[in-house]
């Protein structure tokens, strides 16, 4: 990843309704879910379809924090809390 | 015909899927009405199993599994399919098969799905469903491509046709003769990325083509989902579910109560006065009518929950309310199961089977019965009736300020009490909300149909069990030993039910209540309005329950105290009157451990609110 490219992501918390974004990473905290071998919440939201590369677009959002906020990512429309959408890093297009 | 299936094994076989891949529309498909539902042993995940003959005549079992995202599990209905599919859960037999349902408008998301299960080399047939939509909204596939690339047969189905399952039972039938059991296989899953990055060029060789999207439903989406105006929407559409509820099911109920009370006389017609007619008519009759009266209500209540949520307006409703839900943690899917309990508690503890999280679900099952239900509106209608004068309050009347702040005392002490729990007992890790909003849909006339009999069949075969065992015990207690030659009191007072109340009426002094409070109490706790009839049976009253509560009101203004009258509608907004409710809650928990706790958290906000209610009341003047 080059120097710009890591200083112009964002989480995805602060785009704006009707706001369109490039998923740049999804940080990996470690968040377990489910049981020991269930998924890490990074993991999760990958499954869901939020990998680097993938275009999303913010269709609603709550008032105070965003959160929950919907997306749309890969044709499904996902409701995340701000928790699991900060670990989203996208790049505003 | 029957040598012939005879001669072919059974075939097992589970459907797994994503969520909203119309795996449970292709299950009712196949299946038709030849379906069980339970739990899964030890778990309240619910195990659907069906089965079918195909032309061959050979027998097919089919289970259809939670819908899942990947075998990576997060939530206890997750773990389940991964288990089953693995041949891990005990006593569940590992299938021979798996058909994968695949959602033909969401294939991104499926293919990664399939590609997981696919690596764990399990036999596997890919079912293409809602292929019609697909083609209608110009989504373009080449499916034998596809079938090339993955290596297994792949399918199109169309749950909602009745010739839709037709492709996936000729190829079940091709796949049975080979059929050989799984290898149960722990490979590690790979990683998510090289998964998606396989999944895209699947994609991009089968010419995967997805057509733009259509502008109406996503600008009203954007009103759906608005801060104000889908909190606006969302407040009109339960206005009027509550309004239907409530108004259309108030002439079948009638029915219902009318024809009970024909069998009744009809039975006190031709039976000789007896035990036997006592039992039949006052016990059996009288209990399971009572709790028979709610289907109506069930069955309207039930029709508008599943249609807003085959039509994908459900999770929406849980997208607006999360916040609201979250400041006390629970989830927002909790506040379905919670509307549903101010008709009866009992459905809306059925319905929280929507909540994944178990503790999430634990705690909408725990405050559940503090949502006014309808059968405490005939004690608040009597009460409120004998003790509240109907005077003007401003612009309201004093009687429904009074019905309203019992309704919000029931809603401010159910959230408070579930922030207590979710800070102690149901303390739970970190839950995300990664709610899927699908696509808005038409609800499917065939499988609302289905999902209303199965609600109806659970709610129904509880009565029949548990609930009319408790109603003759209850009759038992309040019919015997008869009274003594000569007695001049009510029967009721030499009864079983006679001592325990005079017994409690020491325990329920502190709070204002008399002995014929307590005795009413008793019965009472077999459907709360039942407390009603019994007070006036107490009060030496008969005839019709409505010609009682008439004749009653007048009765108790002139006996009781205004603290007591008080302190009783207190009593009534938390007191677990209510045997049916804690039978549901044990058998959604599979064990005792909540409904006994249910009922003695119950039984102590309602003691300490009528203490405090009683005590407040007499010192300013009430006695």
């Amino acid at each position: 990843m080059t120097e710009t490219s890591r200083s112009g992501t964002l989480p995805l918390t602060a785009l704006r309704k009707g706001d369109v974004g490039v998923v740049v990473d999804v940080v990996d905290d470690g968040q377990m879910l489910g049981d020991s071998d269930g998924s890490t919440l990074a993991r999760r939201l990958g499954e869901l379809g939020f990998v680097p590369g993938a275009d999303v677009e913010v269709v609603a959002v709550m008032w105070l924090g965003h959160d929950p906020l919907a997306v749309r990512v890969g044709g499904s429309t996902f409701a995340l809390r701000g928790r699991e959408a900060e670990q989203i890093r996208v790049r505003r297009t | 015909m029957n040598s012939a299936a005879d001669a072919l094994p059974d075939q097992r076989f589970a459907l797994v899927g994503l969520p909203n891949c119309g795996k449970t529309a292709l299950f009712n498909r196949l299946t038709g009405s030849h379906q069980k539902v339970a739990n899964y042993p030890g778990v309240t995940v619910e195990r659907k199993e069906g089965h079918f003959r195909g032309p061959s005549h050979r027998q097919y079992r089919v289970l259809d599994l939670p819908g899942v995202y990947s075998l990576r599990p997060t939530t206890l209905d997750e773990a389940i399919t991964r288990d089953v599919v693995l041949g891990r859960l005990a006593g569940e037999a590992q299938p021979e098969l798996v058909v994968l349902v695949a959602d033909a408008t969401h294939l991104a998301l499926s293919l990664r799905l399939i590609l997981d299960v696919k690596r764990l080399g399990v036999p596997m047939i890919v079912a293409l469903n809602l292929s019609d939509v697909a083609k209608r909204r110009g989504y373009a596939l080449d499916r034998e491509r596809l079938a090339q690339e993955l290596g297994v047969p792949v399918v199109e189905t169309v749950a909602v046709a009745s010739d839709g399952a037709e492709d996936l039972i000729a190829e079940l039938e091709r796949n049975a003769t080979t059929a050989r059991a799984m290898v149960s296989s722990d490979r590690e899953v790979a990683d998510v990325r090289a998964t998606h990055a396989e999944a895209a060029r699947i994609l991009e060789v089968i010419g995967y083509r997805v057509p733009p999207r259509n502008r109406l439903l996503e600008t009203a989406d954007r009103l759906v989902l608005h801060p104000v105006a889908g909190m606006l929407l969302l407040g009109a559409l339960l206005f009027f579910v509550f309004q239907a509820v409530f108004s259309w099911a108030a002439a079948p109920m009638d029915a219902i109560q009318a024809g009970v009370a024909v069998v009744a006389h009809w039975l006190t017609a031709v039976l000789p006065d007896g035990v036997l007619r006592s039992l039949l008519v006052d016990g059996i009759l009288a209990g399971v009518g009572s709790v028979v009266v709610f289907l109506p209500q069930i069955i309207i209540l039930f029709a508008f929950i599943l249609a807003l949520e085959d039509s994908g307006y459900l999770p929406r409703a849980a997208y607006l309310l999360d916040r609201v839900m979250g400041s006390v943690g629970l989830s927002g899917r909790a506040f379905i199961p919670l509307l549903s309990s101010f008709a009866c508690a009992i459905p809306g503890i059925m319905a929280t089977r929507t909540i994944p999280n178990l503790r999430d679900r634990l705690a909408t099952i725990m405050i559940a019965p503090l949502m006014t239900c309808s059968a405490r509106l005939p004690v608040y209608a009597l009460l409120i009736a004998a003790f509240i004068p109907a005077r003007a309050v401003g612009p309201f009347n004093l009687q429904g300020l009074v019905l309203f702040a019992l309704y919000f005392a029931g809603i401010a002490s159910a959230l408070i009490v579930a922030f207590v729990m979710k800070r102690t007992m149901l303390k739970s890790a970190y839950h995300p909300l990664m709610l899927e909003l699908p696509d808005y849909q038409w609800p499917n006339a065939r499988n609302l149909a289905m999902g209303l009999w199965e609600r109806v069949r659970i709610f129904m075969s509880r009565v029949g069990g548990v609930i009319l065992s408790l109603m003759v015990l209850l009759w038992f207690l309040s019919s015997y030993p008869a009274p003594p030659a000569g007695a001049v009191g009510p029967a009721i007072e030499y009864s079983f039910a006679g001592m325990i109340g005079q017994a409690l009426a020491v325990v329920f002094a502190p709070i204002g209540f008399n002995w014929q409070i307590s005795i009413a109490l008793v019965p009472g706790m077999a459907a709360r309005e039942v407390a009603v009839a019994a007070l006036g049976t107490v009060y030496s009253l008969s005839g019709s329950d409505d010609g009682v509560a008439g004749a009653l009101a007048p009765m108790i203004a002139a006996s009781w105290s205004l603290a007591t009258a008080l302190s009783l509608l207190a009593w009534y907004v938390f007191a677990p009157q209510c045997l049916s409710t804690l039978v549901v809650v044990k058998r959604e928990t599979n064990s005792w451990r909540y409904p006994l706790l249910m009922a003695a958290y119950l039984f102590a906000l309602a003691y300490g609110a009528a203490f405090l209610t009683y005590r407040l009341a007499l010192a300013f003047g009430g006695g």
